[in-house]
């Protein structure tokens, strides 16, 4: 348990070539590595397809912090990545192409939605927290599906990627991806001082026993809501990577079953664990990539293979390799 | 005279038809060991319930430190200093013994919005817990998931978690629960060295026990006080002997 808390943490060195912390560190430099491999073969849709990857490990990343440190199961992480996503399009649309406004927009907007639903959500617990998650999330839906402005139920396009003044060029498909890389190591870097702080520690001891964390004198719910606000933030952020990595925004990227893959792709990869969501999302969506190359029934195989993981691995992907699940 | 610490004055609590606590009335002094016995069912754990902010009376008040708390909330009491432990081991399980403990001390230090340090290097956190490991004889397991404690280590674990609070009442509801003979006379030695420096409310099944370690002694049936006072006087109580010493004395003798 102390090596994986150093795994992100300072005393990085320490541990370095624990077998649990080897495989993060092959991921990362496999996915450090693929623009090299793009550039050397010509072939543009590995970035296209590892930078989609890093942006929903980055989402994945957000959830695990309230799903895996917190406990609280949201049924509607997704709405984030269209409100992040909508912030940037319809700003453009209206004609603001700078991502210094875009980008902190969509984080506010998100952070705010992540406010109110969480102000609503978090006193209820169990069924009731993911029905009111996952309402809201469908609410948001229907909304974007029915702005015919920006593209109604078909969604939009969007004309230009957000400009940062020349300080990094989106268009370029090797800059944009490693944004989206830095941007994903900043999250993990994030999530793991947070949850090691007294902050993260008072939001895991809820989850472990919330009536023992009451009798010490804490009341949850203040810490439950920021942690759910952040949360929604950089999953927001992701949202706005999102459209600016894809060029379009639509409903779609906030259905209810987008929600439920970025749980998947956190239980697949190890609830609670820092890397956990990262190995979970490259798994997930590379499965999905080779079987739908394949078959034209790609869930087919994926359903049993989930359910082969829910039933004999606990700690998911990270689980197997000597972690434990929520550290 | 002072004030007594806890002043409880017809405290009462229904359960549907059964009655839990009944006009409850109960002062207890600092720096005093007050035991609550009774027979099962009498209401032992709904009044810690009721003392700790768990459960809120229908009628009835809780002094405390010459505050009313009645209604205060489970949290708000804690940082008050009232602390308690658990009948059935409560604790963060999937935490170390001192992350348990250092949790505690940092409930009590200021808010916990603090998200960039690593708390479990804040001196100012581990040091205290350390000591209240030590304090009940576990600072050997320090490191140790509490779910590889054996439950003796646990339940001395309950009181390191409440000492390190640092309380003026400590609610103690059967500490000895579970323990074999050899721990639970640990645990009555420690509390004898916590007696005097910590008042306590002790809940307790096992008389040798309670006339060992209570300055006084308050009898719940039914969720009635039948009795209160010095255990000698208790002992001699004829509506005690009847309803619960009695009973005893007939299974022991």
């Amino acid at each position: 348990m102390k090596a994986a808390r150093k795994v992100f943490g300072v005393p990085l060195p320490a541990c370095w070539l624990a077998p649990r912390t080897a495989l993060p560190a092959a991921v990362l430099v496999v996915l450090g590595l693929v623009p090299v491999y793009a550039a050397a073969t010509g072939d543009p849709f590995a970035l296209t397809l590892f930078g989609r990857i890093e942006i929903l490990a980055m989402a994945a990343v957000s959830l695990n912090l309230i799903m895996g440190y917190g406990g609280m199961a949201s049924f509607g992480h997704a709405v984030y990545l269209g409100i992040g996503g909508y912030a940037v399009g319809i700003l453009w649309k209206e004609g603001v192409a700078s991502g210094f406004v875009q980008w902190p927009v969509a984080v506010a907007v998100s952070a705010l939605f992540a406010l109110v639903v969480g102000a609503l959500s978090l006193r209820t617990r169990g069924v009731y927290f993911i029905m009111i998650t996952l309402a809201f999330a469908q609410m948001v839906y229907y909304v974007a599906q029915g702005l015919d402005r920006y593209g109604g139920d078909d969604g939009m396009t969007i004309g230009s990627r957000s400009s940062f003044a020349g300080l990094i060029d989106l268009n370029n498909a090797t800059q944009l991806y490693y944004l989206c890389f830095a941007l994903l190591l900043a999250s993990l870097f994030l999530v793991s001082r947070l949850v090691n702080s007294r902050f993260g520690l008072v939001i895991q001891g809820t989850r472990s026993n919330e009536r023992r964390m009451r009798a010490i004198g804490v009341s949850p719910f203040r810490y439950k809501l920021v942690c759910f606000v952040i949360a929604g933030a950089l999953c927001g952020l992701a949202g706005a990577l999102l459209a600016d990595h894809t060029n379009f925004i639509s409903p779609a990227m906030m259905y209810w079953t987008r929600s439920g893959d970025l749980m998947v792709m956190v239980i697949l990869g190890g609830l609670g664990s820092l890397f956990g969501p990262v190995l979970g999302t490259v798994t997930y969506l590379l499965l999905e990539e080779a079987l739908s190359r394949v078959t034209e029934y790609p869930g087919l195989f994926i359903g049993p293979a989930l359910l082969l993981v829910a039933i004999f691995m606990h700690g998911g992907i990270e689980g197997l390799f000597g972690g434990r699940r929520r550290d | 005279m002072t004030e007594p610490l806890l002043q409880v004055a017809g405290l009462t609590k229904r359960f549907g038809g059964v009655v839990a606590a009944d006009a409850i009335a109960l002062d207890i002094a600092a720096g005093e060991c007050h035991a609550v016995i009774g027979p099962n069912g009498a209401g032992k754990t709904t009044l810690v319930g009721l003392l700790a902010g768990e459960i809120a009376p229908q009628r009835g008040s809780i002094r405390f430190d010459g505050r009313d708390v009645t209604a205060l909330a489970v949290h708000n009491r804690s940082q008050l200093g009232v602390a308690r432990s658990f009948q059935i081991t409560s604790l963060f399980a999937e935490f170390t013994a001192l992350d348990n403990v250092a949790l505690a001390v940092q409930a009590h230090a200021g808010h916990s919005f603090r998200f960039w340090t690593s708390a479990r290097a804040e001196a100012a956190l581990r040091e205290p817990a350390l000591q209240a490991l030590e304090t009940v004889g576990l600072a050997a397991r320090a490191d140790a998931r509490v779910d590889k404690l054996s439950h003796g280590e646990q339940r001395q674990l309950e009181i390191a978690v409440a000492l390190a609070t640092k309380p003026r009442l400590v609610l103690l509801d059967e500490p000895m629960a579970g323990l074999g003979a050899d721990e639970s006379a640990r645990m009555v030695a420690l509390l004898r060295r916590l007696k005097g420096a910590i008042t306590m409310l002790l809940i307790e099944h096992d008389m040798a026990t309670v006339f060992a370690l209570a300055d006084r002694i308050t009898v719940l049936v039914y969720g009635r006080v039948i009795a209160s006072g010095n255990p000698t006087a208790v002992r001699a109580d004829a509506a005690v002997r009847e309803a619960y010493l009695g009973e005893q004395d007939a299974r022991h003798g």
